[in-house]
């Protein structure tokens, strides 16, 4: 192990501006996209209170869409990456419809057995109708190029991901805030029995809040797609756990939270590997560590925000 | 408070649930019409364990893609039909020894092909050794793999000879004084060929600090970009990268977006479709070492093969490894017929004593650890295909 004389010492004599800066943008631009995929994990959270594990793997099948959009129907990018996010939508409403609503009165570990139960069934769905092999994601020549500032070098993606995380953000905070349906989604928050009672549509809003949470994993797919182009049924597990991380360090059911908590995780595991670089391997091992440490310090998260439990 | 604390908790460890159990979901596929007779009666069984599915996938079916190949034109010993046995080892070091045992165990299969990736074949190791069942394997290049193993012989060189081929390519073609080195941590593959790598770089340089720097990641990850951070500050000559394709090809594409122009090298594992599918451009002059190439057919069996494999796959060129699982298999077969049974342990003595055998990739003689001493070949992309540049002889 490092000890804090020699992590002071890389402070110091190690490393130059320009390297720091680049370490920087990467971890900003890793961290917006565990932000964007935290987003829409940390709302289907907010709403039902429930961990949603299936959403890297609806993350995943978003990538095949594009990828069969633009590969096998000839689509242009973005016609392909729209019909892909709306296709996610629809996924989510009818994983909603197949594998939680038939058990939401049902004590709440067996709705997240379901969940666990989709996850597989997802990916399983994927390593027989894909293919096992890895596949390339269509690149998009506008957005993956890079440019160059003095010594660092930059790929238009990272500025394009935050920017995108940031309009989806306030986007679903108006949705939330300022909408009828915004608002039938805080009721059923709340209490979904007494909402119902109000003449709330229960079941169309919270297949609402499925479609919407679906398709920002959608767009975080997409992104992340873009970004490491590479795409095979198992990819969603990783960004799914490490966006549940970043969800939990913000305070889960928090959106703006779990931005916070993306660009933490993204940065955090950047600098690990940049000033210790020995322990680059471990860099999983950190987010999960972070994670433990959250949950025994503070388990509502960095915005401390109480949510009454319903448990 | 506490009550959701604990379910967050239980959430947490349902997650390492799903996480360990990622390498384990995918069905397998036993062959088609296999039951759980032994190999006894018309039909002799050679199991073939393999990654199907997960990280190491193209590479697992490049290898039976020429095991079924073989299969084909060679249906048949001692007057006994062959029928394969193929199970997924889903590129996970438990699923490797799970597929052996259910090879040796269940399946009762005379002799065993494979696997891909050294890690997966070192899984099965012992399991192989102490059923008393051969296996080969077609590229698995770590030495420790037939290391204290009677029972293992592969077709390939090891990575002792890999890693100076490597070393050599890069001191006199490259002219490289200082070398940074990216490995994949999870893979004794990568690991050992790293190893060997810089044991003969720091030989021909004679500078014990002519690595500059070394990083690590994990089979599976798909940012690199603090590591090439890192070794970009280094200003290395070269970059020697063993390790995954598709980690690999995301590497290269990431290095490159960071403006690293450092011409970036690597193994044998780099030679699969999805390397150029993924890496485009970015991976256009990327060089690395190889079991075999289809411009220099070595021996009669090469040109069958070549043949064959042509007319099967309408035009398409085999990889290396593809060579090397026809070669696993006819290996096998000529070592039934030489012990004119289906007996596994006959089978490895007559494997054991296998010379100056025509493979498609090249002459095989095992040697007293089971490995063969091959040429390699270095091989480079080029307008977006794999394409010949030299052979290295092996002595």
């Amino acid at each position: 192990m490092m000890n804090l004389n020699a992590v002071f010492q890389y402070f110091t004599n190690g490393m130059d501006l320009g390297t720091f800066l680049q370490h920087l943008t990467n971890g900003i631009s890793l961290g917006s996209l565990y932000a964007l995929v935290a987003i829409g994990y940390t709302m289907v959270y907010g709403t039902l209170r429930l961990i949603n594990f299936a959403h890297g793997d609806v993350f995943m099948m978003t990538t095949y869409f594009a990828f069969y959009g633009v590969s096998t129907f000839m689509l242009p990018w973005y016609v392909s990456f729209i019909l892909a996010v709306i296709l996610t939508g629809a996924l989510g409403m009818l994983l909603e419809k197949g594998a939680y609503r038939p058990l939401r009165n049902a004590p709440k570990i067996s709705i997240m057995i379901s969940a666990i139960g989709a996850s597989f069934l997802l990916e399983n769905l994927a390593v027989v109708l894909f293919g096992g092999r890895p596949k390339a994601f269509p690149s998009v020549k506008v957005l993956t190029d890079s440019v160059q500032f003095g010594s660092v070098s930059i790929q238009k993606l990272t500025f394009v991901i935050p920017i995108v995380t940031i309009i989806f953000l306030f986007g679903l905070l108006y949705l939330l805030n300022h909408t009828k349906t915004g608002m039938a989604m805080r009721a059923v928050a709340k209490d979904y029995e007494t909402a119902g009672i109000m003449g709330v549509n229960v079941n169309l809003t919270i297949s609402q809040t499925f479609a919407i949470g679906s398709m920002l994993a959608a767009v975080g797919g997409i992104m992340w797609g873009l970004k490491f182009p590479q795409i095979a049924p198992l990819m969603g597990v990783m960004p799914g756990l490490k966006a549940f991380i970043a969800a939990v360090i913000g305070g889960i059911g928090n959106i703006k939270g779990a931005v916070i908590g993306g660009f933490i995780l993204g940065i955090g595991e950047i600098m690990i590997v940049a000033f210790l670089p020995s322990l680059s391997g471990y860099r999983d091992a950190f987010a999960f560590v972070f994670l433990i440490v959250i949950l025994l310090f503070k388990p509502t998260g960095i915005t401390g925000e109480k949510i009454a439990e319903k448990v | 408070m506490r009550k959701k604390a604990s379910v967050l908790v239980s959430a947490l460890l349902v997650g390492a649930l799903v996480m360990t159990g990622c390498g384990t979901k995918a069905p397998s596929t036993p062959a088609p019409g296999s039951t759980g007779s032994s190999s006894s009666g018309d039909v002799i069984k050679i199991g073939v364990f393999e990654p199907m599915t997960g990280a190491n996938a193209a590479g697992g079916a490049l290898e039976v893609e020429g095991i079924k190949l073989a299969n084909k034109l060679y249906p048949e010993v001692l007057g006994k039909k062959v029928e394969l046995v193929l199970v997924d080892n889903k590129s996970d070091k438990v699923e490797a020894a799970s597929a052996a045992s259910r090879l040796v165990e269940k399946e009762k299969v005379s002799a065993i092909i494979g696997s891909w990736g050294s890690s997966l074949s070192m899984a099965a190791g012992d399991i192989v050794k102490t059923a008393q069942v051969p296996t080969v394997a077609a590229s698995a290049t770590n030495p420790l793999v037939t290391k204290n193993n009677d029972f293992y012989f592969r077709v390939c060189f090891i990575d002792p000879f890999q890693g100076k081929v490597m070393a050599n390519y890069a001191f006199n073609k490259l002219n490289a004084k200082k070398v940074a080195i990216v490995q994949e941590v999870s893979s004794d593959y990568s690991i050992g060929l790293a190893k060997f790598f810089t044991d003969s770089f720091k030989q021909l340089t004679g500078d014990e600090n002519a690595i500059v720097g070394v990083s690590n990641y994990n089979t599976g990850d798909q940012d690199f970009s603090a590591q090439l951070t890192n070794l970009k500050a280094k200003n290395p000559d070269v970059i020697f990268a063993p390790g995954n394709f598709t980690e690999s090809s995301l590497l290269i594409k990431q290095a490159r977006q960071l403006g690293i122009k450092a011409p970036i090298i690597g193994g044998d594992t780099w030679e699969t479709p999805e390397f150029i599918d993924i890496g485009k451009d970015a991976v256009e002059g990327a060089v690395f070492s190889t079991f075999f190439t289809s411009e220099k057919p070595i021996t009669p069996e090469s040109e069958k093969f070549l043949a064959e494999y042509r007319k099967e796959y309408s035009g398409k060129e085999p990889a290396a490894v593809t060579a090397l699982g026809y070669d696993a298999y006819i290996v096998i077969l000529d070592a039934i017929k030489r012990a004119n049974s289906a007996d596994s342990v006959k089978i490895k003595e007559q494997l054991a004593t296998t010379k100056n055998f025509a493979g498609a990739a090249g002459m095989i003689t095992l040697d007293e650890n089971g490995d063969a001493v091959k040429d390699a070949v270095i091989k480079q992309v080029k307008n977006g295909k794999f394409a010949f540049m030299d052979i290295v002889k092996a002595k």
